[in-house]
């Protein structure tokens, strides 16, 4: 497979704030690549300077092969960036926003390119009423029709969800799946572990200015030693009893409704036998008992040592 | 080739833009007009003595077209502006798109909107009793300076336009503008100004583009200071330009940097 997207060392500082001290990873051409990290980890940095809007104090980046730096034309050439807030024309209407960008990249016939995406993307009945009075979903549909135009071999996309809706969520995951199966390469940022584990073929965990983990969504919950497992409990009494028995071994914390154990343990099938028999010889009745793999929200909270609290 | 053609795909986006919100045209007119009716009507039995026998009209309506044009180009640092503050610059900046053209579209705009501005402007003082003999050369001669002012301090817009922090401060600089044209002799005379006053009014850029267009349409030729007025509006033009490339070139992605 060729290499669409190629980092090495980045850095990037504002003023005395390093933001980004040495970021390096690889997209593979057509798949989606999720940079994940929480607010103010460097992501939109980081997609700006890819996407040549800003330039990188150190380090070396490619897209397509060409040089960030030394060919941004040839860059520009091959992408199209969807930022955090529709960049839409507010005082054109779609079908015009659309012709716009058609005409800038230079299509053969802008009109029908605009006709087909405004029918794909829902929007035909509004195309000929100005933006300003598109709603949100709409506007951010608009916003990835446009990005479209010229068929860009490699699309930026910075927190496409954020701010949507469940529904018109699920609409651009479908999007972005489609671009991807496509052949079209998908580099998104994003705050939502769960939309990284849904989309991304490869997943890089951006944390203090470097990139902490990086692989599929099963390789980084492999990450996470072990599991958990879920005690429910008949009354109170049996649930201190059970606590006091197995807080010497593993770790243990009270669930949030009221006769809930979480217990850490290794994960294995030894490990939670043991548990169990541990339980029955006490002669602690269970009423409900799950076992739970590590999701990505465990990766990323072992990882970035955040709580989850703070969520 | 294709650098000129994005130039006017711009320009025809930002002539949209113009069209569509037809208050900012009745404001860019109302300030001019109403600078006109006041000096003629009311400050022009006065003023009117100072200007010999050149009449009080005539005097000023070259005056009123710099004040156009001022309050127009305004509205291109606005324009500009909104574009960054709602991120659409930053696409536009990641296509393979010229700088020049970007900005180049505004300047256009501006340069053609300016001009039907003050056509405008130019018929109601018509009807308030301006009379020229200059010829059609003279005219296409006074268009042309007028063209010329228009794109020098439209780059000058550009360039506060993509400097500004928000909208609503980047046409603020065109209040320095109209104070020169206040320092100049649009109005009255620089013989009738205190001594210093009269020393920077003589020698400010705007007074010799004044004179070259009141020269233009009241003697029929462009006179002694045609020279000077167009090795100001050109340097103007050539260094806005070249600050406001460096700029857009320059600047990080505003938004949510």
């Amino acid at each position: 497979m060729a290499t669409a997207i190629a980092v090495e060392g980045l850095k990037k500082s504002y003023k005395k704030h390093e933001v980004l001290k040495g970021v390096g990873f690889t997209v593979e051409a057509g798949t989606i690549f999720a940079l994940l990290g929480s607010n103010g980890a460097g992501k939109t940095t980081t997609i700006n300077i890819l996407t040549t809007l800003i330039a990188a104090d150190g380090g070396k980046a490619s897209v397509n092969g060409n040089d960030i730096a030394l060919k941004a034309e040839a860059v520009r050439q091959s992408i199209s960036l969807t930022g955090q807030f529709a960049a839409v024309d507010d005082i054109l209407t779609g079908r015009e926003n659309l012709e716009l960008i058609g005409d800038l990249r230079h299509i053969d016939n802008s009109g029908r390119t605009a006709k087909e995406l405004l029918e794909k993307f829902g929007l035909t009945e509004a195309s000929d009423r100005r933006v300003a009075t598109y709603s949100g979903g709409m506007r951010r549909r608009l916003d990835i029709a446009m990005s479209l135009i010229g068929k860009p071999s490699v699309i930026f996309l910075d927190e496409p969800t954020t701010g949507l809706d469940p529904e018109a969520r699920s609409e651009m995951w479908r999007t972005i799946r489609q671009l991807a199966a496509n052949g079209t390469t998908i580099f998104l940022t994003t705050q939502y572990l769960e939309e990284a584990d849904q989309l991304a073929d490869t997943i890089a965990l951006l944390h203090g200015g470097t990139i902490v983990a990086k692989g599929t969504a099963r390789e980084l919950k492999k990450l996470v030693p072990g599991g958990l497992v879920e005690l429910t409990f008949h009354d109170m009494q049996q649930m201190q009893h059970a606590e006091k028995l197995l807080q010497k071994q593993y770790e243990i914390v009270r669930g949030d409704s009221g006769l809930v154990l979480t217990v850490t343990n290794g994960g294995g099938i030894t490990e939670l036998a043991d548990l169990l028999v541990r339980l029955r010889d006490a002669q602690i009745e269970l009423a409900d008992f799950v076992q739970k793999t590590p999701t990505l929200d465990d990766v990323f909270f072992k990882l970035t040592g955040a709580k989850k609290e703070e969520k | 080739m294709r650098a000129l053609k994005d130039t006017w795909t711009m320009a025809k986006r930002s002539l949209k833009h113009i069209v569509r919100s037809p208050d900012t045209v009745i404001t860019v007119l109302i300030t001019p007009i109403a600078m006109m009716l006041m000096f003629l009507y009311v400050l022009g039995g006065a003023l009117g003595q100072q200007t010999g026998s050149v009449k009080y009209i005539n005097f000023i309506t070259p005056g009123i077209i710099i004040l156009t044009v001022i309050s127009g180009i305004a509205y291109a640092a606005f324009r500009l502006n909104v574009d960054i503050q709602k991120g659409i610059i930053n696409r536009f900046r990641t296509m393979p798109v010229a700088p020049s053209s970007i900005l180049g579209g505004q300047a256009a705009s501006s340069a053609l909107s300016n001009l039907f501005s003050s056509l405008i402007v130019l018929l109601v003082a018509f009807a308030a009793g301006f009379r020229t003999h200059a010829g059609l050369v003279e005219w296409l001669l006074f268009a042309g300076l007028t063209v010329l002012f228009t794109l020098a301090t439209t780059w000058m817009a550009i360039y506060f336009g993509l400097k500004a922090k928000s909208a609503e401060g980047a046409g603020s600089f065109s209040y320095l503008l109209m104070l020169l044209i206040f320092l100049s002799p649009s109005f009255v005379p620089t013989s009738s100004m205190t001594p210093a006053l009269r020393k920077f009014a003589e020698n400010q850029p705007f007074t010799p583009i004044i004179e070259t267009m009141r020269s233009l349409l009241t003697n029929g030729v462009a006179g002694n200071k045609a020279w000077l007025a167009l090795a100001w509006t050109t340097g103007i033009l050539v260094l806005m330009y070249g600050l406001s490339l460096r700029a857009y070139k320059s600047k990080a992605a505003v938004v949510n940097g």
